[in-house]
């Protein structure tokens, strides 16, 4: 039972831990006032806001009618899923038809016209949001990987951290709507797509943009925790003689992990906040374009859509804040375990 | 069967006249036209949302281009300078286009590049909308019949709103889709046949906004934002494609004064438009393509308007139009609401084959072009024949042609709704607001007759017009 309490702690859900205690007969009232307060409290406050939400946005009329209230906003989420199965199924459909054309075409003696082809139907909003979460990833990988190695050199080096710093200091608070239309104009000139690319070049302006804003967290918080390990470990380094890269793996990177992750799970937070604004601006595929072309619809719908947008955008980025959270408490030594 | 396939490559390319017929309607008709030879058959169309781009919704949806052997993908754009440099780039194969973007880029206003058409994709579609409080002014200057304002309304009755507005040193700002769009030459042409000058292009920064000399302010603004704008007053007016006229209508914020039908009867409206590169080097999928169109366009007018409710169905689709089907029903099903509840009968607000809409004709090419002169987007006098010329340099009907002659062979479409005959030039037309005539042969003429617009030997500069 420790051990399923130590997991939940770990991955940062420790909403759960007083029922778990409570099922396994620790004493119910400190559990049961424990519940109250990480889950109760919570709880309330939630449908609190709900019936202020649902009486509130009444009031509020738009040309396209009023605000949509919590009903609405469900019922539009049945909706978009309606409309993916829907297009499941037109799907479905479409690689029937190939499947006939192609028999027919072998049929016909010309196996060589046989072809097969990915559905070109529309997109679905489940579809976006895949889109979106490969994006963000995508770039935050790309923003590890700049940063990380980055961070450390300016953290040993303070002659590097002096040349680092007014670049980061420039750059650090510059919108992705200004990075947005030069990423495309050098990704356009210098990123050649054929039919067999890996990745097209909507998916690489939009995460080579959420890199360009992600990725000064995870550098400024590298070079804070690298900078302040424990002088006598490193004079330790030196009198073992260890070699460079020994020193960096066995003595840099895990004392300066804790700080590592927290400008990490920084940067996925602000990575996937930017990702919906250069979606938004660029058109490139993910919940950014859905909300954008929403907007442009101006259809009844239109507000209720967005709505569930935004509620979708909320909780993947809180679940993205919980991996890191999880990973973070899994990979460093803290005065936790 | 490979011979005939070469046979039938051969006669593709070459010209209409030339091949006869007879040798087609011996072919199989069963196996889909991919007996064409595509040369790429995975394609992405971009589109803007608007209920005209029907033709490429409704080829997709019908399986028209699937029975071509094309696979293609429909992408909105966020506005028309994106989806043109994505033609230029080549991020999209061709796009439903405004007709002047095609003359634009050809000539080089704006971006350089030369692109073609070989479809025409509709005729009229647009209106011209104005906020509450400006339809408000101009009420009292509009003569009344049964209670209801007598249309077309004319821009005559605008002009005293807009010069009080001057007098009082405010600009009247109005909006347009484009620089090259018909919404822009439209707007321009209702303003001025009223009175009112719209100002000119000319060189220099200030001049690429085409408000030299000008009453009212025109600027750009994509159209699914302009009831947007409108509302917050950014512009008093604008003129736009459906549904975002009969959008501003059921948002309660504008009135619809004139549809482009009273400005110019059945004018053509949009195009599909590839880059000539592309054309050449995919001239049966090309073929193929307008096939496809053809037949959605036929679709779309079949048995007076019989589908349009489908097409309705499919337009408030969110991926293509997306708005609610009520507002876009408006004007797709042939009436059209002015003043809230002053619903009128357009039968042809929405013209997508009968007519031969969808053929491209060089003098519709040449009254863009004569409208680019009368504004000051070309700056220099040009001949007749440099009119001409461009023309041909854009407008493709002998690619039209042939794919016309392979649906007629297929029997899919009557051969009387192709102008057979034709020399690219429609007759002198001369139902527009201001009556004068519009020879698209002669295109200098017809540029003499406007009060206001550059003449010949006159050119713009940043302080007016000059004369040489």
């Amino acid at each position: 039972m420790n051990k399923f309490i130590h997991i939940l702690q770990i991955s940062g859900l420790t909403w759960f831990v007083p029922l778990v205690r409570l099922v396994s007969g620790e004493d119910p009232k400190t559990q049961a006032k424990e519940l109250w307060m990480v889950m109760g409290i919570p709880i309330i406050a939630f449908v609190v806001f709900l019936g202020l939400w649902g009486q509130l946005s009444s009031k509020v009329v738009t040309s396209l009618g009023t605000i949509p209230g919590p009903t609405q906003v469900y019922e539009q989420a049945k909706g978009l899923w309606a409309d993916h199965q829907f297009q499941r199924e037109k799907e479905a459909k479409f690689y029937q038809r190939q499947e006939l054309r192609n028999e027919k075409l072998e049929a016909a003696g010309k196996p060589e016209k046989v072809k097969w082809r990915t559905y070109t139907g529309a997109p679905t909003y489940i579809d976006q949001i895949w889109t979106s979460i490969q994006t963000v990833f995508m770039g935050f990988l790309i923003a590890t990987l700049v940063a990380v190695p980055l961070g450390i050199f300016s953290g040993l080096s303070s002659t590097f951290n002096a040349a680092m710093n007014p670049i980061i200091q420039l750059f650090k608070p510059v919108s992705p709507l200004a990075w947005l239309p030069i990423v495309t104009m050098i990704v356009s000139a210098t990123y050649v797509t054929s039919d067999n690319s890996w990745f097209s070049k909507s998916f690489l302006n939009s995460a080579i943009t959420v890199t360009l804003c992600s990725l000064w967290p995870t550098l400024i918080n590298t070079a804070l925790g690298v900078s302040s390990i424990d002088r006598d470990l490193m004079n330790v380094g030196k009198v073992l003689q260890l070699g460079w890269f020994t020193k960096i793996t066995k003595l840099v990177l895990p004392s300066s992990l804790p700080l590592i992750f927290t400008g990490l799970r920084l940067s996925l937070g602000v990575g996937w906040m930017v990702l919906i604004a250069a979606e938004m601006l660029a058109q490139n595929p993910g919940l950014g374009k859905f909300v954008w072309d929403e907007f442009q619809n101006g259809s009844s719908n239109s507000l209720g859509r967005i709505m569930v947008a935004v509620l979708t955008i909320g909780i993947i980025g809180f679940l993205l804040d919980r991996i890191m959270f999880t990973l973070q408490n899994l990979f460093t030594y803290s005065e936790k375990r | 069967m490979n011979d005939t396939i070469t046979q039938l490559h051969f006669w593709a390319r070459s010209t209409v006249a030339a091949i006869s017929l007879s040798a087609l309607t011996v072919l199989s008709p069963n196996l889909y036209a991919e007996e064409l030879e595509l040369e790429k058959d995975e394609l992405t169309f971009g589109f803007i949302k608007l209920t005209d781009m029907a033709p490429l919704a409704v080829a997709y949806e019908q399986g028209f281009f699937e029975d071509e052997g094309l696979f293609v993908t429909l992408e909105a754009q966020a506005n028309w300078k994106v989806l043109l440099d994505g033609v230029i780039d080549g991020a999209l194969d061709g796009a439903h286009m405004l007709a002047g973007q095609p003359l634009g880029a050809t000539i080089g206003y704006g971006t350089k590049a030369h692109i073609v058409t070989a479809f025409s994709m509709d005729l009229n579609g647009n209106g011209i909308t104005v906020s509450n409080d400006i339809w408000k002014q101009m009420k009292p200057n509009i003569p009344l019949k049964d209670g209801k304002p007598v249309h077309p309304i004319s821009a005559s009755a605008l002009k005293p709103v807009v010069d009080k507005y001057r007098s009082e040193g405010k600009p009247f700002n109005m909006g347009m889709v484009f620089p090259v769009s018909t919404h822009n030459y439209e707007l321009r042409y209702w303003l001025a046949a009223g009175g009112i000058d719209p100002g000119y292009y000319g060189p220099g920064a200030s001049g690429t906004v085409g408000q030299i000399s000008a009453d009212t302010l025109l600027s750009v603004t994509p159209p699914p934002q302009m009831p947007a704008t409108l509302e917050a007053g950014t512009i008093y007016g604008y003129c736009v494609g459906e549904p975002w006229n009969q959008q501003a209508v059921f948002k309660g914020i504008g009135v619809p004064v004139i549809t482009d039908y009273e400005i110019w009867k059945n004018n053509p409206e949009k195009v599909f438009g590839v880059s000539n590169s592309w054309s050449q080097k995919y001239p049966n999928t090309h073929i193929a393509v307008v096939k496809a169109l053809i037949r959605a366009a036929q679709w779309l007018d079949e048995n007076d308007n019989v589908n349009r409710e489908e097409a309705v169905k499919i337009l408030s689709q969110p991926n293509y139009v997306g708005a609610d089907p009520d507002v876009i029903a408006n004007s797709m099903t042939g009436t059209f609401e002015y003043e809230k509840g002053d619903v009128r009968e357009v039968p042809d607000f929405n013209v997508f084959y009968r007519y031969y809409a969808t053929y491209p004709f060089y003098s519709d090419a040449i009254w863009y072009l004569s409208q680019m002169r009368r504004w000051g987007q070309i700056g220099e006098d040009k001949p007749d024949s440099w009119y001409h010329d461009m023309a041909k340099k854009v407008y493709k009907p002998d690619i039209y042609m042939q794919a016309a002659q392979l649906l007629i062979a297929e029997k899919k479409v009557k051969k009387e709704d192709f102008p057979f005959g034709s020399d690219g030039y429609k007759p002198p037309q001369k139902e527009f607001i201001d009556n004068i005539t519009f020879n698209g042969k002669k295109p200098n003429d017809y540029l003499a007759q406007f009060p206001i617009g550059l003449k010949a030997g006159e050119t713009v500069t940043p302080s007016g017009i000059t004369k040489k």
